[in-house]
């Protein structure tokens, strides 16, 4: 560890002292997540979200196990095999809606988790890698939720996986065959099904060590905290145990009371309805919306209408189709390069007068009008809102937060975190 | 949050009289988790057992009147076999001429079938040594050295009542829960 | 050279966008786009209450027998129940031996076979068997029905938004043509009009016709209006069987859960009482 205050473990019984020498296991535990991990004393509640997303991760890897127990990977049979667990199964329907919710839940927790970190400047040095490794985990969970929500075999089901695998068509060249080689087929059947169901399996375990990884990376320069000042002294740190396995306790408390509320009073208050109508290849439904969590992006998918041709020439250089593929794919890949675009030495938004300016009144309403624009039909006003939303949510990334970062005069700093707590200057605080 | 002097006072109160009231919330709150932990373990342990569907099939009434004396049937209930199998009067006097103080596992013909209808044997079709289904209900296998039931698996041998007496099975061929819903339909379960 | 990379892909991006907008935008004014006539003319379903509506809402049972006698005398002529077993009619409050009885006396028979012959045949239904579909298959559904397929009704409710007020306004909204309706959406041939509908016609004919169609088992009077609420009350049941477990869990959870949080919000303002943060 990087502190050097940090507490040493001492196994307080013998039998911890056998196994401690031999496979320094409770010692790991302890460093990663017990009081031998000195975290800033100042975190506040938005802090809790990244231990909450970790809980949602369990909560979905238990649940789908139990499911895939029950569950039958057959385009004949698997709407059926999810209805007889939601009717026969003992406990069924608690472990579908419970999985299902957990889904939506693991999204909200860790998308409040990405907003945290991009308000307080958590990507930015010495944490870049914690947060490339936080881009490819939210890269797994797109992919792994996509292929899960296809696996009732549902009408949004199917048709979900014919538009999502319908984005490589427009790849040049290589597009419908990649697709067709996704698909294993010319359509989404039993090929696609299946591979779906071994990938979905699969991932969350993926996800799960790419979390380690995550978490390996953030314990070498230490969490980051609402100042954005570096850690100076042992005054500015607590143990996380007892300090913040405690907060955790109570912000899970928190997060299990929402999520109960949902699962057990309005189970299907965030899915789509015409997933209870099994699968038809013939028929399309009136509006295909993908599932909440991919509202802003399918947004952006669809806001691009226009061309990229010579003018008066009616050569296409890149038709809108793809556009908005590489857009969409480019909204994610961009967070990539997050930590070079803002240059700041600032690391949080408090301290930023500009950032947070383009933070709150640019960037978060233009994400909420991309989810709404993203559920609506393609009509106007929706999809000229969503042009909009979606120009300035590039411009944000792309070119406003490197001139803002080299033009801003950031307000002074607190000089260390127990300053900022206390009110006092690091020395008499900590005597 | 809480100013300075807020947290001086608290510090203090928990110094004078604090220990066991710390100790006592920390305590309650971790217990408290750990009942919830049990109670969630519950329906993840139970979704493990059969299914209303499965329970669902606990029952199935067969019509015997096609089989004549000496002749069995094999029938499918809870996804097991059963044999029902309707004794010929020489077989009948064969099982109830046997000691039963010599039985592995000691019971009458009559104990293992219904009163009035000792001729029509009804028995799980699986041995009791390690579950293979055993010979002697269709026509034409072999049915071991007493004319009931064989399994070839480790060679046990069944009498005409159903009974162990020779091989490494400890007990007679199960007979399941049944009863003459008529004079020719058996309901088994 | 990141950053130059990037102002000029994000360049290039929010260009493009905004050229998209001028030209949705200038589309917009020079060629409105009219409303449609389903946005015209359908309509929201009705405001219907429910004995178990709420979080604290139970199936009223006697509720959901009348509305099984709906279906079965009704529905069950084109519609099929295929998630739903005889055996889960006891939920509705009848015994093991009534259950059997329905499951014996049903219209259709269980598909089967002939034990001599092998030959298809059919068998009187069982308690463990799953409701019969009145058709044998899609092919023969669709001939019987004009070419159009009459959906399974086990999941109904849950198939459209605010389900079991669709289900009720459906069943008694078929009204005269508006005569200000356009002639091509005017229904044609073997289609009714009913504006609950997503494309306002429908090849179901009003299948509530007349009060008394059914005649209730206890006493209760069958207008229409008590038939639609019956029988959409009884298919939020097919649909969602487990309701009432799932409402007495949810109230369980959330007794314990706030507990869990009192305790856990005492230990954490207890263990940083000594920290100022």
């Amino acid at each position: 560890m990087s502190f050097p205050w940090a507490n040493e473990y001492k196994p307080q019984h013998p039998v911890m002292q056998w196994v401690d020498e031999r496979l320094p296991l409770p010692r790991f535990v302890y460093n990663a997540i017990g009081g031998g991990y000195p975290v800033p004393r100042n975190l506040n509640y938005w802090w809790n979200f990244g231990v909450l997303s970790g809980v949602a991760l369990m909560i979905q890897i238990i649940t789908g196990i139990i499911l895939a127990m029950h569950y039958y990977a057959s385009v004949d049979g698997a709407f059926n095999s999810v209805e007889h667990i939601m009717r026969d199964v003992n406990g069924g329907w608690f472990l579908r809606y419970a999985h299902m919710n957990g889904a939506s839940f693991f999204f909200i927790v860790v998308y409040i988790h990405i907003f945290r970190g991009l308000f307080y400047g958590s990507y930015k040095a010495p944490r870049e890698m914690v947060w490339l490794l936080g881009v490819v985990i939210f890269l797994l969970m797109m992919a792994t939720g996509f292929m899960g929500y296809v696996l009732p075999w549902g009408q949004m089901s199917f048709w979900g996986a014919q538009v999502i695998t319908g984005f490589f068509s427009a790849i040049p060249v290589v597009g419908e065959p990649l697709r067709q080689w996704l698909l294993g087929g010319f359509a989404p059947d039993q090929a696609a099904l299946n591979r779906f169901f071994s990938l979905h399996y699969l991932l969350p375990f993926v996800i799960l060590g790419a979390i380690i990884l995550h978490v390996w990376a953030l314990h070498i320069p230490g969490s980051s905290n609402p100042t954005g000042v570096a850690v100076k002294s042992e005054s500015d740190t607590v143990p996380f145990h007892p300090y913040y396995t405690a907060k955790d306790g109570f912000g899970l408390g928190l997060f299990l009371i929402a999520f109960v509320l949902v699962t057990f009073f309005s189970p299907n208050l965030l899915g789509h309805p015409d997933n209870y109508i099994p699968a038809n290849p013939m028929s399309t439904p009136a509006h295909i919306v993908p599932e909440w969590y991919y509202w802003p992006f399918y947004a952006i998918l669809r806001a691009f209408t226009v061309d990229f041709a010579i003018p008066f020439t009616g050569i296409v250089i890149i038709p809108a189709k793809l556009m908005g593929v590489l857009a969409m794919f480019g909204a994610i890949l961009l967070l990539f390069f997050l930590p070079w675009l803002d240059t700041s030495p600032v690391r949080s938004g408090h301290y930023r007068p500009l950032f947070r300016k383009f933070f709150w009144y640019g960037l978060i309403p233009c994400i909420v009008i991309l989810g709404y624009c993203g559920v609506m039909p393609a009509e106007e006003p929706y999809v000229m809102l969503s042009q909009l939303a979606a120009a300035y949510y590039f411009a944000h990334f792309l070119i406003i937060l490197p001139i803002v970062s080299r033009i801003e005069k950031a307000a002074p700093l607190p000089n260390s975190i127990t300053e900022a707590v206390t009110g006092k200057p690091l020395e008499t605080a900590a005597a | 949050m809480a100013t300075v002097e807020q947290a001086e006072s608290m510090t203090e109160t928990v110094a004078e009289d604090g220990v066991r009231r710390r100790d006592f919330i920390h305590i309650a709150a971790v217990s408290w988790a750990g009942v919830g932990a049990a109670a969630v373990a519950l329906p993840l342990l139970n979704q493990m057992g059969a299914s209303a569907d499965v329970r669902a099939l606990a029952s199935i009434e067969v019509d015997v009147a096609a089989i004549e004396p000496g002749q069995a049937i094999k029938t499918s209930w809870r996804k097991q076999p059963v044999f029902i199998r309707n004794l010929t009067p020489a077989e009948v006097v064969d099982a109830n001429k046997v000691a039963i103080g010599s039985l592995r596992d000691p019971q009458t013909l009559a104990e293992r079938t219904k009163p009035g209808k000792e001729n029509w044997l009804v028995t799980m079709g699986v041995c009791t040594h390690l579950g293979c289904v055993p010979l002697g209900a269709a026509a034409g296998e072999v049915k071991g050295e007493f004319g009931g039931y064989f399994c070839p698996c480790h060679g046990s041998h069944y009498d005409t009542a159903g009974r162990i007496r020779k091989g490494p099975a400890p007990l007679n061929l199960q007979v399941p829960e049944f009863a003459f819903i008529s004079d020719t339909v058996v309901k088994i379960g | 050279m990141v950053r130059l990379i990037a102002g000029l892909v994000g360049l290039f991006f929010s260009g493009m966008l905004l050229i998209s907008f001028v030209t949705g935008a200038y589309t917009a004014v020079t060629e409105p786009v009219a409303p449609t006539v389903e946005s015209q003319f359908h309509k929201h379903p009705k405001k219907v209450s429910f004995k178990h509506d709420g979080p604290f809402g139970a199936y009223d049972k006697a509720q959901l027998q009348r509305g099984l006698k709906v279906y079965a005398e009704v529905c069950a002529a084109c519609h099929s129940l295929n998630q739903v077993a005889f055996r889960n009619f006891e939920d509705l409050g009848y015994s093991e031996d009534e259950v059997k009885a329905i499951a014996k006396g049903w219209k259709t028979e269980v598909p089967s076979i002939n034990p001599e012959t092998g030959e298809p045949a059919t068998r009187p239904g069982l308690p463990s068997d799953k409701v019969p579909s009145p058709f044998a298959n899609e092919t023969a559904a669709r001939a019987a029905n004009n070419n159009a397929l009459p959906p399974d009704l086990s999941l109904m409710t849950k198939a459209r938004h605010n389900g079991t007020a669709y289900v009720y306004s459906l069943l008694t909204g078929y009204q005269a043509v508006p005569a200000n309706l356009p002639k091509e959406s005017r229904p044609g041939t073997g289609l009714h009009y009913n504006p609950y509908f997503a494309n306002l016609n429908l090849a179901m004919a009003s299948p509530l016709t007349s009060d008394d169609q059914v005649t209730y088992d206890d006493g209760t009077k069958a207008t229409k209006d008590q038939m639609a609420k019956d029988v959409a009350a009884f298919l939020t049941w097919t649909a969602e069987p487990k309701m009432e477990a799932r409402k007495t869990a949810g109230w369980a959870s959330l007794i314990f859960l706030i507990i869990f949080t009192a305790l856990t919000y005492l230990s954490y303002r207890t263990i940083w009482a000594d920290k100022k943060h």
